[in-house]
C-alpha cells in the first residue's frame, strides 16, 4: 500500500508500506477513504514531539471501510463505512470506565501522561496513522462507528477530532448565558470552539489570530467579533479595553505549541525545541480573562515544560480546565447538530489533496500558503 | 466595568442572538453538554467486552515508560529502535521516568540522530532522500508562496525564513566539517612530503 512516511524534520515523503495485519483479536483493517492533517500534525512535522521516528506514518484524522476484522470483533463487518475517533482507548481501565477515553491506560505503552493517539509519535504509543491507504485500527468495538448514512464523507472526517476537539474546548470553558468568550487562534478548532461557545449560549464571541482570511472564515462561519494581534501594540490591553477594562469571562487557547506572537517564545520552541511549545496564547488567554474567570486549553503542547504565567492565574483566581477530547462522547451531540442544521462542518476544508502530493500539502498548511485553513488527503487521488 | 457591581451590557439581546445565530443556546442547559460531568462512570457502556484486554503478541523487546506497572495489552508496532537512535531510546524510556527532562531530552536527541542515520542509510538505496521534494517546498510556487505573504501583516513570516537553514543546516555544518577535515589532513600530508 502507499503511505505517507516521516523522513525528518520537515521532510516526508510517500513509501509503499505492507498492508497492516491484525495484531490483536479485536483490531480492524480499515482502507482509508479520507483522511486530513491536523494543525498538531504539524508539532510532528516541524520535529517538535519526541520520539518521533523517520518511518512513522502520521494521521488521526480518518474515515474508510472496514476491510478486515479481528476474530473477537462484534460490532463490525468489512464493507461497513466508519469513523474512527483520533483516540485509541480500550473502554475498559480505570480511565476509560469514566468516560476518560483520551486517557486510556491500556493502549500507550510508551507514557502514562497521554493515551494513544493514531500516528502520533512514540509517546502516543507507536501507532501508523491514517495518512495512507490502509490503516490498523485496535479495539474496533470500541472506537469506530459506522457513519450515519446521511452524513457525507467530509464532515464525518472532521468529527474525528477538529470538530470534537472544539465543542469539548467549549464545555470545558464551562460557558454560562450571555458570557464573553475570547478564542486565540482561528484554525479549524478555534473556529469549532468559537461556533460552539454560542451552543453554550455565550453573549460575545471574540476570536484573536494573525491571518486575516481566517479572521474573515471565523466572522462568516463563526459569527464572531475577530481581531489581528498584529495590529495592536498590546492584544491583551486591547482585551481589557474592549471588555470595559474586565476581561472575557472565558478564554480558549485553540493555537498550541506553534503559537504566533512572541518570536522568542516561537523560537526557543519550535525551532529550538526548548520547550514543550510556545505558550504565547495561553498566556495571553490567562492574562486577558477576567478574575475569577476560566481558560480552557485545546492546543495541544510537547511533555516538556513551557513558560506558562502560572503566578498570574493563581492570583488571578483562575480555573484552568484541558483534556485531549474525548471524542466519541462527543458524537451523539454534534450529529444532531449538524442533522439540524446548526452547523456544517465541511465548510471549513479549503483544501484535498491526493496522497501522492502529501509533502505538498504538508508544505502548504505549514506555511499557511493559499488561504489554507484545513487540507484533506484523498488515498485514492480522487 | 471591573469598578463597580455590575456587569458591562452585552449589545445584543438573547433573542437578537437567537436570531443571527443558528443553534443559538441549544446546549445551555449543562445536562445537555456531553462532556459535563467530566467524569461519567459507565464501565458497560464503551462496547468492551472484557475486563482487562488479552495482551498482544510482544514481537521485540517493546520499549516502555518506567511508570507503567507493565507492558500495556495493546501498543504499536511502527517503527521499531534500530541503531545508534534506538540504543538512546532504549537508554531514556530504561533509565528516566516521564517526570525527568533527561527522558525527554535524550528522545529528541534519538530524534536528530535517527534524521541522520536514515538519511545516510537513504543515500546507499535506488532512493535517496531529496530534500527539495520531501519538503513540498515547490508548493510555493503552486500555491502563491509570495501572494500568501506580501503586504498579508503575518507573524509567522519572520521566523520561516529560518525553516531552509534548519532542513539544509545540519548538512552544511556537516559538510563543512568533512572539508575542514579533508583540507587538514591534504595539508599535513604536504607538510610531511616537503623536504
Amino acid at each position: 500500500m502507499r503511505a505517507m512516511v516521516y523522513r525528518g524534520p520537515y521532510k516526508i515523503r510517500v513509501e509503499e508500506k505492507d498492508i497492516p495485519a491484525l495484531e490483536h483479536p479485536n483490531d480492524a483493517i480499515v482502507q482509508v477513504r479520507l483522511a486530513a492533517i491536523c494543525g498538531s500534525d504539524l508539532h510532528l512535522y516541524h520535529g517538535m514531539m519526541p520520539d518521533t521516528r523517520v518511518g512513522m506514518t502520521f494521521g488521526h484524522e480518518f474515515i474508510g471501510v472496514v476491510h478486515e476484522v479481528g476474530p473477537s470483533v462484534q460490532s463490525l463487518k468489512p464493507g461497513d463505512r466508519v469513523m474512527v475517533p483520533f483516540n485509541i482507548y480500550c473502554g475498559s481501565c480505570y480511565f476509560c470506565a469514566r468516560g476518560l477515553y483520551s486517557n486510556c491506560h491500556n493502549v500507550n505503552p510508551n507514557a502514562t501522561a497521554v493515551g494513544g493517539i493514531y500516528g502520533y509519535s512514540h509517546t502516543c504509543g507507536g501507532y501508523d496513522g491514517g495518512q495512507a491507504e490502509y490503516v490498523r485500527v485496535p479495539f474496533a468495538d470500541v472506537g469506530p462507528s459506522v457513519i450515519p448514512e446521511w452524513m457525507d464523507d467530509e464532515d464525518a472526517v472532521l468529527l474525528t477530532d477538529a470538530l470534537a476537539t472544539g465543542y469539548f474546548g467549549a464545555q470545558l470553558a464551562d460557558i454560562s448565558q450571555g458570557d464573553v468568550v475570547a478564542v486565540f487562534g482561528a484554525g479549524p478548532v478555534g473556529l469549532f470552539a468559537a461556533k460552539s461557545a454560542w451552543f453554550m449560549g455565550a453573549g460575545r464571541v471574540i476570536v484573536i489570530d494573525h491571518l486575516e482570511y481566517r479572521l474573515e472564515k471565523a466572522r462568516s462561519f463563526s459569527h464572531a467579533e475577530t481581531y489581528n494581534f498584529t495590529e495592536y501594540d498590546d492584544i491583551v490591553l486591547h482585551m481589557k479595553k474592549i471588555t470595559d477594562y474586565l476581561g472575557s469571562d472565558v478564554a480558549i487557547d485553540a493555537a498550541g505549541a506553534e503559537a504566533d506572537g512572541n518570536l522568542m517564545q516561537h523560537i526557543s520552541s519550535a525551532k529550538l525545541k526548548l520547550q514543550g511549545g510556545s505558550p504565547i496564547a495561553l498566556n495571553w488567554a490567562i492574562d486577558s480573562v477576567r478574575k475569577g474567570g476560566t481558560v480552557s486549553v485545546m492546543g495541544a503542547y510537547g511533555p516538556m515544560f513551557s513558560a506558562v504565567k502560572f503566578g498570574d492565574a493563581m492570583n488571578k483566581g483562575l480555573t484552568l480546565r484541558m483534556n485531549q477530547c474525548p471524542v466519541k462522547r462527543q458524537w451523539p451531540r454534534l450529529f444532531e447538530h449538524i442533522r439540524n442544521g446548526y452547523l456544517k462542518p465541511s465548510e471549513i476544508v479549503t483544501h484535498r489533496f491526493p496522497l501522492d502530493d502529501i509533502n505538498e500539502a504538508y508544505h502548504t498548511f505549514s506555511a499557511k500558503l493559499d488561504d489554507c485553513i484545513k487540507p484533506l488527503i484523498v488515498p485514492n487521488g480522487q | 466595568m471591573p469598578y463597580t457591581s455590575e456587569k458591562p451590557p452585552l449589545t445584543e439581546t438573547t433573542d437578537q442572538l437567537r436570531h443571527r445565530i443558528p443553534g443559538w443556546g441549544v446546549d445551555l442547559d449543562p445536562n445537555d453538554r456531553p462532556s459535563v460531568p467530566k467524569e461519567q462512570f459507565d464501565p458497560t457502556g464503551t462496547g468492551a467486552h472484557w475486563d482487562f484486554p488479552e495482551r498482544q503478541q510482544e514481537k521485540w523487546p517493546r520499549e516502555r515508560s518506567i511508570e507503567h506497572k507493565f507492558l500495556t495489552p495493546v501498543f504499536g508496532t511502527s517503527c521499531p529502535p534500530k541503531g545508534l537512535s534506538g540504543g538512546l531510546r532504549k537508554l531514556a524510556y530504561r533509565r528516566y521516568s516521564e517526570g525527568r527532562a533527561a527522558h525527554w531530552l535524550i528522545l529528541i536527541a534519538a530524534d536528530r540522530v535517527d534524521a541522520a542515520e536514515s538519511h545516510l542509510r537513504s543515500l546507499a538505496t535506488l532512493r535517496p532522500d531529496n530534500s527539495i521534494t520531501e519538503s513540498g517546498v515547490m508548493s510555493e510556487f503552486r500555491r502563491h508562496g509570495i501572494d500568501s505573504r506580501i503586504g498579508k501583516h503575518r507573524a509567522d513570516v519572520l521566523h520561516q525564513t529560518m525553516d531552509p537553514i534548519i532542513v539544509a543546516g545540519p548538512w552544511l555544518l556537516a559538510g563543512g566539517v568533512v572539508f575542514l577535515a579533508a583540507r587538514s589532513l591534504i595539508r599535513s600530508g604536504r607538510s610531511k612530503t616537503k623536504p
